[in-house]
């Protein structure tokens, strides 16, 4: 699991005095240097982008830091693992929101322990990603029998889910990206016991 | 020959129509007067305009300075002539720099040219602005982030689209004659390409007989168009960002550029939504206008997302 803290990599990459992730080249100088920690170490399963100190957020960084990893990673030539979201505020979601459904994306953010869903998601599928939250690690027939629907619709919106890195498989079950084993509902943290 | 162009006593973005009116009719290389020795009241669309009519011409433009005192105090403490003096030639008497400390001047005018600029806007007016919405105006706390983000969009277009630096101004003042509640007012002008030849610079574009600058504004303010759509998806939230947070907040947003005005008009102005065949003037002169709020706050406006904090949490 890896952690990144949006806030350092702004300050440490653009400029020392910048609280704000606004302007679109700010926004893509914070991406290209999260993307360059995934070239030198690779993708982890799960990373966390946590936006906990960003006091700021504008459309602009929106698109290129949340909309342009998630589109990198849910690409059928994307990394291999899972990103989910944390220390998104109530200011960060309408440009956060608003990026999402223009690329018609969504992303799991954790707040206080609990996995959210943001952005683009039919209803199937939100239905499907609230059981797995709740119930996860969870089988196919256990989705299926909660919902009251065949395996075989339950297994597509699984599918779906996970190549849209909103789910993802384990022990032969589902779970929401960056759950702690054994005890789904933890919050993340910087790194060890996730995953 | 001296044209003597006459500056109105009060100015704001519509009677500096009369400023436009009178430049568009003065040939280029003219030499020409600025005359706004009887001006009393400026807006900040009238500050920051009127900086951008020396960068609209080629020739050095003479200015005479408001011959009121108060006025020019005021014009002083909003940063006007710290900036008019590089570009106009400057004709009378004009107070020594001080630093804009009233409380109405939120963001003096301030030069934007390139993205730390706008870091610079948005990282100044960020606490003042908290007190000042919410102190002042009566919004809601959440409207700080928002009105940052803007700003921040606001001031973005003329990094990306002008071609040209502009200039940006925030302050609150009472709206008596409209709407008899404070305000607080951005204006963000420059004078350089405009929304038509930026859009037009796009690979993707397509000019139709109907195209013009009335188009162009509904495109890129109505329909996210953006110059850098072709290829990337991602462009032209900015304006659609700015729309919305009008739109939730009651305000008004006006864009003029070229010889179009398109306006966002709440139910207490009477301004019109589009205006068309105006004299022509280059780039694109920006207008926001959030009211205090009396009564209830207003709800969010429905997203895309399928949850939110504070709504149909998941």
């Amino acid at each position: 699991m890896m952690h990144i803290d949006v806030g350092l990599v702004l300050r440490g990459t653009v400029c020392d005095l910048y609280s704000n992730l606004v302007t679109r080249p700010t926004g893509a100088a914070v991406r290209t240097a999260i993307e360059q920690q995934f070239g030198e170490i690779g993708a982890p399963a799960v990373t966390t982008i946590d936006f906990s100190q960003v006091n700021l957020l504008d459309f602009s960084c929106a698109d290129e830091i949340v909309a342009k990893l998630l589109l990198r990673f849910t690409s059928d030539d994307g990394p291999p693992g899972f990103l989910t979201f944390r220390g998104i505020h109530e200011g960060h979601i309408d440009p956060i929101e608003t990026v999402l459904e223009r690329h018609a994306l969504a992303l799991v953010s954790w707040h206080e322990g609990e996995a959210e869903l943001f952005g683009c998601v039919e209803d199937d599928e939100r239905d499907h990603w609230l059981v797995v939250r709740d119930r996860g690690p969870v089988q196919v027939e256990t989705v299926a029998r909660t919902l009251n629907v065949t395996e075989e619709f339950a297994m597509a919106q699984l599918e779906r889910l996970t190549r849209r890195r909103l789910v993802m498989r384990r022990d032969e079950g589902y779970t929401v990206p960056g759950v702690v084993q054994g005890g789904p509902g933890s919050l993340p943290t910087n790194g060890s016991g996730v995953q | 020959m001296t044209t003597v162009i006459s500056v109105p006593p009060s100015l704001d973005e519509h009677t500096f129509e009369q400023v436009i009116e009178q430049l568009a009719a003065t040939p280029e290389g003219s030499k020409i007067l600025l005359d706004a020795r009887h001006a009393r009241w400026a807006s900040p669309y009238g500050l920051t305009a009127l900086l951008c009519v020396p960068q609209a011409r080629t020739e050095r433009i003479a200015f005479a300075v408001p011959e009121n005192p108060d006025t020019v105090s005021y014009w002083s403490r909003t940063g006007f002539f710290r900036h008019a003096a590089d570009l106009y030639e400057l004709h009378g008497a004009v107070p020594r720099a001080r630093e804009a400390h009233e409380s109405d001047v939120l963001l003096e005018i301030t030069p934007i040219t390139k993205s730390d600029d706008v870091h610079g806007v948005v990282g100044r007016i960020q606490q003042k602005a908290a007190d000042i919405l919410h102190g002042q105006l009566n919004l809601d706390t959440a409207v700080t982030g928002a009105f940052g983000m803007t700003l921040s969009e606001a001031c973005q277009n003329i990094v990306e689209h002008a071609g040209l630096g502009g200039w940006v101004a925030v302050q609150t003042y009472k709206y008596t004659r409209r709407l008899g509640r404070r305000v607080v007012v951005i204006s963000v002008c420059d004078a350089g390409v405009g929304f038509r030849k930026s859009l037009e610079s796009s690979p993707g574009h397509r000019r139709s007989d109907r195209w013009d600058d009335a188009m162009a504004l509904e495109d890129a303010v109505l329909r996210a168009a953006s110059r850098f759509r072709h290829g990337d998806a991602g462009r032209g939230q900015g304006l659609a960002g700015i729309r919305r947070f009008v739109g939730r907040w009651h305000g008004k947003l006006t864009v003029r550029s070229g010889t179009a005005r398109l306006g966002i008009i709440p139910e207490w102005d009477e301004d019109v939504p589009m205006t068309e065949g105006l004299p022509f003037f280059p780039g694109a002169q920006m207008q926001i206008i959030i009211p205090e709020r009396v009564g209830e706050a207003p709800a969010r406006s429905a997203g895309g997302g399928a949850a939110s904090r504070g709504r149909s949490r998941l």
